[in-house]
């Protein structure tokens, strides 16, 4: 028989080694998987297409006008089309611009109110004004202004989210 | 120490207080193995860590595989092409399917060999029965999963097996399949029992498994009773931990060279239309698809369903029917023979299916274009899925007006696709359709399909029938498809 001590450091030693080799190996295999679950979080959706919302010429009224865009989007393994809403008015300089009709607040599509002249949020009573900008209330920003172009006379639009309660304008995606 | 007893920390007194920790580690590592440890112990360890490997796999692919008929096959490319790590994860598990199936019969093997089912260890080894069938389990319902010609074509076979078994078959498949044919209910099935049925059992098989190992004990190496009650005893832990850790880790570095240097491929997605594929099952059910081609007729069901029956029930039967205590294998000549007799029988159908392949030229050469079909799948570039467009599209980009729509819609139901593949993009044995709009201007592609050419109808094409407006939807179809 051997010495008691001289067997429980050899049952310590192998218990180590055990022990390194379950960690090396798991950390080892971590690696692919980890990767594996990140992936979405640097390739979601991707830019949506131009999307034209009519004639430049339609535009112009007092009024903001009501749009949709149709935004094509890689979704994971698939690519979408959904409908979106834009809100086409004039800037303060009066160049013709497309607002997101998503409010900066909390995400909640906001009308355009031709009684009060002006965006009223219905959730939490954010007001903006005809061109976008921020009026009262709790949202952090005015709305978001969308890319816009203009080709043969048609005002197109690409789509973008952003980062809701901020008081700077972030794309998302 | 002058003791013995080895010093507790203060973590130690603190988790043995509320866990019994100490106990339980006793329990788990001091387990007494007659005859100290040896590498022929390993394989039981061997298949947990295959397991575990296997659930872990598994569930990181749950985050994108999708279990329905229309995205399924999708859902797998994405992973095979697109994710960080996918193709790897993914062939780490197919591979890890073939090497549990491999150290299960090598555990099979040893035990009885060793004559390790003796000595009141019924349970044990009809509990260890029992999981070899849920592994086979597992490999089948799992084999069915990316939804590709390959896997749909081997269990469309496998499944209707199950037609056979008398009074109940053709029930049996119905429910298996969620109905008369393969379709996405039958893939639902399969994976509810792949992920959530099938490892629920094997959890609590495996619990039962090691519970009545341990109730047992350890049985040693095959020697008379008395010879192993004078050998020396050596606990579980510290050598055969480490034996059964080298073993696991080894197994799982095979699979991670495997995976990395022979990904698993993937086929074009199953189309049921394609009556040339040639289906060959995973290689451990090649035997059994041997041997069901040597039975016809109404004896089919004798070799069908009855004698895979009986070899099964023997296995389970082992230990009632030899009973003796003798382990020593050379003196049990008349179990071990029957055992290894069935065993290279089954290797020999496995290789018999194998030489047939080979000698007949166009199952060769259909094999092999098979392969080569799936080869290019794997590497073609990733082709996602087109939604909420009002027309299906071509080559994922072309959008399709309403007529073009109408003619691709033609193209599946006049099952244009099962010669010319799926938008007609051709594969193994299919013939493309590309660029006819140049080949073919105007109404030369009209009458052409009215009218096939020789070298047409040689191909196996039929004249197509419809009536004027179809017709042009669908060479307004056919006109767009481009390479």
């Amino acid at each position: 028989m051997k010495p008691v001590a001289q067997e429980r450091s050899r049952r310590s030693f192998l218990g180590i080694l055990v022990g390194a080799i379950s960690v090396v190996v798991g950390a080892v295999m971590a690696i692919p998987l980890l990767r594996l679950a990140a992936y979405p979080m640097t390739h979601g959706g991707g830019e949506a297409d131009w999307f034209s919302v009519g004639k430049v010429d339609g535009f112009g009224l007092d009024e903001p006008v009501r749009a949709e865009v149709e935004v094509r989007k890689r979704d994971g393994w698939r690519v979408t089309t959904a409908k979106q809403t834009v809100w086409v008015s004039r800037d303060a300089g009066g160049k013709l611009q497309a607002l997101s009709a998503v409010c900066p607040h909390l995400g909640c599509i906001v009308p355009w109110n031709a009684e009060k002249k002006m965006f009223v949020c219905p959730c939490h009573q954010g007001l903006f004004a005809k061109d976008g900008a921020r009026i009262s209330g709790p949202p952090p920003r005015g709305l978001d202004a969308l890319p816009t172009k203009v080709e043969d006379g048609k005002l197109f639009v690409k789509y973008q989210f952003f980062r809701q309660l901020v008081a700077g304008r972030e794309v998302l995606g | 120490m002058s003791t013995g007893e080895p010093k507790q920390t203060r973590l130690g007194a603190w988790l043995e207080q509320r866990a019994g920790w100490r106990k339980l580690m006793h329990e788990g590592l001091d387990e007494p193995i007659p005859g100290r440890s040896r590498w022929a112990y390993v394989f039981g360890s061997g298949l947990l860590f295959i397991f575990v490997s296997q659930a872990i796999t598994g569930v990181f692919l749950t985050l994108y595989y999708v279990p329905s008929a229309d995205h399924a096959h999708t859902t797998v490319s994405f992973i095979q092409k697109e994710v960080w790590a996918g193709a790897f994860v993914r062939s780490i598990h197919s591979y890890g399917s073939s090497a549990m199936v491999v150290v299960l019969l090598l555990h099979l093997g040893q035990t009885f060999l060793y004559g390790a089912y003796k000595n009141r260890r019924e349970l044990l080894w009809l509990a260890g029965c029992f999981l070899f069938l849920l592994v086979l389990g597992m490999s089948f319902t799992g084999y069915l999963l990316p939804w590709d010609q390959k896997a749909y074509a081997a269990t469309a076979v496998a499944t209707n097996i199950l037609a056979e078994v008398p009074w109940v078959g053709s029930g049996l498949k119905k429910l298996l399949r969620g109905g008369n044919e393969m379709g996405t209910l039958t893939l639902s099935r399969f994976f509810a029992l792949h992920i959530l049925i099938i490892p629920a059992l094997i959890a609590g098989t495996v619990a039962a498994h090691v519970f009545l190992f341990r109730r047992a004990g350890a049985a040693g190496p095959p020697l008379p009773p008395e010879k192993l009650a004078i050998l020396p005893v050596e606990p579980f832990f510290p050598r055969q931990v480490f034996k059964d850790f080298t073993f696991g880790v080894a197994l799982i570095a095979v699979l991670a060279y495997l995976a990395l240097r022979h990904s698993t491929l993937l086929g074009p997605m199953a189309n049921p239309s394609d009556p040339t594929y040639l289906p060959r099952p995973e290689w451990y059910y090649v035997p059994v698809f041997q041997w069901l081609k040597y039975w016809h007729g109404p004896a089919s069901v004798l070799g069908i369903v009855v004698a895979p029956a009986l070899v099964f029930l023997a296995l389970f039967l082992v230990p009632f029917i030899d009973r003796s205590p003798e382990r020593r294998p050379l003196r049990r000549p008349i179990a071990n023979g029957i055992f290894f007799a069935v065993f290279a029988g089954l290797i020999w159908l496995g290789f018999r299916s194998h030489q047939g392949d080979m000698e007949d030229p166009s199952v060769r050469s259909k094999l092999a274009a098979q392969e080569a079909e799936e080869k290019r799948f794997s590497t073609a570039a990733f082709e996602p899925e087109q939604t909420g467009t009002s027309a299906a599209s071509v080559q994922g980009t072309r959008a399709l007006n309403a007529m073009q729509a109408k003619g691709a819609l033609l193209f599946v139901s006049e099952s244009c696709s099962g010669c010319h593949g799926a938008e007609g993009r051709g594969g193994a044995g299919l013939f493309a359709l590309r660029g006819l709009d140049k080949r073919y201007p105007g109404s030369h592609l009209t009458s052409l399909l009215h009218h096939p050419n020789p070298a047409m109808l040689q191909g196996g094409m039929e004249p197509v029938q419809l009536p004027d407006a179809e017709m042009e939807n669908l060479t307004d179809y056919v006109r767009v498809l481009q390479p």
